[in-house]
């Protein structure tokens, strides 16, 4: 492994976050504290408890989620598509380096920076409502490997997008609705049985579900799924990367 | 010299069946600085780029340094640096930064002195702290460079070096080049503007449709291929060439006022003297007597011209 090739793609990644520092932390907790203005005290206060836990603090986990599933994806897929829109990306294919060591580079940076604002809305919550995280180390690993699993998909998007436009399709297209009808604001359980079934074939289901065990103890789906899920998810984002690299689709001629 | 780099037969055709290279072989030695003449879509980026990792090639191999460019990556492209044509750079990043992150991709450990001796070597000192979309087009191309050598490779391939530049830049950047490969870096440099082959290259190639025409010492072939001239200027312009003149080939000017005389400098009689007297013996008198030597140019389009009939 070319360790240093690694450390500085991801120093260089980590170094254009921290030059927009202000705009990437006031963004998600600007959005987060409407969510909770929004959601938490003006409408919440008129829906009852969820599972027994009020509904300011139900919804915690899945707008951590929202946010750290949409910044793992973006920071991604804008950290590998940049330099093929300015071509610096010549530079990438013609280093002594293989794609294990990129795809360290770049999707650990952007998990990195998904997790950073992960973090901020859950401290920022803190300020809103009374949560108490059951299981922390779950809610670690969850956060965590959503934010990898995302990023890899980021990643992925990122080199697929031949344009700005497309950078934006799958994000807001498909991922943006699974993150909504993945149970963010809303326990599945509280859906017609009809579409119980269908949110099961929504793989953001899962990752919400798990989370929300780590902070409550209590899951639409058994936690073990979940973790299958997220896995399987990450596995399949490596090996769509790995034929990228094989094949040099979209990035080698 | 030992040859560092060594290209055979490559190929590169896509997938709508254009050919880009068709088997080019070359052997590039270690220490000179060749440069790769060719029209536009002959093929000479697409050479760079195989050779560079850039692109994949379709058949040949090459090697750099005895390392295999596929199968031996790492090492291949460890000793290879490459300025491309365009000038690609991350406008809001500061030079210093820039360098150094092209230094740790190559695997190269963190080395301040290192990098501080090559932007000083390229006059970017001064601007190391500048985001680069505040520089020239000038300095911008220097960052390039800088980039490419910051982690000190052997080879050094620049694709169009001086494409776009102004008159003095583009001396400027041939002296960096004398300077670099003073330092000991091969270089190989692919250029439209013949005047930059002929003053810096010790080797000249050129290369037309995906295929290497030729590779020669920049001497040797401007002596072999090149052609000698004797304008004789006359005093009287005339009309038609004298009779007594046939034997000698000559071609009069538009104007009437010039005899033309092409000789071969390798012959064993150039036949000057001959002609001498015999335009003296027409009696016609002579103003000035002019020679002149094709350049790389002329020998340049020639070369072309017959690949393409």
């Amino acid at each position: 492994m070319n360790w240093i090739a690694v450390k500085s793609i991801y120093a260089f990644e980590m170094a254009r976050f921290f030059r927009t520092i202000t705009q990437s932390l006031i963004s998600p907790v600007l959005s987060t504290s409407l969510y909770f203005v929004v959601f938490g005290a003006a409408i919440g206060s008129r829906i009852q408890e969820v599972e027994g836990i009020s509904y300011g603090a139900f919804i915690v986990p899945g707008l951590i989620m929202l946010s750290v599933i949409t910044q793992s994806i973006s920071n991604a897929s804008f950290g590998i598509y940049f330099p093929k829109f300015i071509g610096t990306v010549f530079e990438l294919l013609s280093a002594p380096v293989n794609f294990i060591e990129i795809v360290c580079g770049y999707v650990g940076a952007a998990a990195t920076k998904a997790l950073f604002i992960g973090v901020i809305i859950l401290i920022t919550a803190f300020f809103f409502v009374d949560i108490t995280i059951q299981h922390p180390i779950w809610m670690v690993t969850f956060l965590v490997l959503t934010c990898i699993s995302f990023s890899l998909m980021g990643f992925i998007i990122g080199i697929w997008a031949g344009n700005f436009e497309q950078l934006q399709l799958v994000p807001l297209l498909i991922v943006t609705p699974l993150v909504f009808l993945g149970g963010s604001f809303y326990s599945i359980s509280m859906l017609p049985p009809v579409w119980q079934v269908i949110s099961h074939f929504n793989p953001v289901v899962y990752l919400i579900s798990g989370f929300r065990w780590a902070f409550f103890g209590s899951a639409d789906v058994p936690i073990v799924t979940s973790l299958f899920a997220i896995a399987g998810f990450t596995a399949l984002c490596l090996a769509v990367i790995g034929w990228i690299f094989r094949t040099g689709w979209r990035i080698r001629q | 010299m030992p040859d560092i780099v060594k290209i055979t037969d490559l190929r590169k055709a896509y997938a709508d069946g254009f050919e880009a290279l068709k088997g080019v072989s070359l052997n590039i030695r270690e220490g000179e600085i060749l440069a790769l003449l060719g029209p536009n879509g002959a093929g000479k980026t697409t050479l760079i780029s195989t050779v560079c990792g850039i692109t994949t090639g379709t058949g040949g191999s090459v090697t750099v340094g005895g390392f295999d460019t596929v199968t031996e990556y790492r090492g291949a492209r460890s000793m290879i640096g490459l300025v491309p044509q365009e000038i690609n750079l991350e406008p809001f990043e500061k030079v210093i930064s820039t360098v150094r992150f092209s230094r740790g991709l190559f695997g190269k450990p963190k080395d301040d002195a290192a990098i501080e001796k090559i932007l000083r070597q390229l006059s970017l000192w001064d601007k190391k702290d500048s985001q680069i979309r505040a520089l020239s087009g000038g300095m911008k191309r220097r960052v390039l460079i800088a980039k490419a050598l910051a982690h000190e490779p052997r080879v050094l391939f620049l694709d169009e070096p001086t494409a776009g530049v102004d008159v003095e830049l583009r001396r400027d950047m041939w002296n960096i080049v004398a300077d670099l490969k003073a330092s000991g870096v091969t270089i190989i440099l692919t250029t439209h503007y013949i005047e930059e082959a002929e003053a810096i290259a010790d080797r000249i190639g050129v290369i037309a449709h995906g295929e290497l025409l030729l590779v020669e010492d920049k001497d040797k072939l401007m002596s072999r291929m090149g052609k000698k001239q004797l304008v004789v200027q006359l005093t009287q312009p005339i009309d038609a060439i004298p009779a007594s003149l046939a034997s000698d080939a000559l071609t009069l000017s538009g104007d009437g006022h010039a005899l033309i005389y092409s000789y071969d400098t390798r012959a064993e009689r150039t036949g000057i003297t001959k002609l001498l007297s015999d335009v003296a013996a027409a009696g016609l008198v002579l103003s000035d007597l002019e020679t002149s030597q094709s350049s790389l140019e002329d020998i340049f389009v020639d070369l072309v011209k017959e690949d393409a009939a």
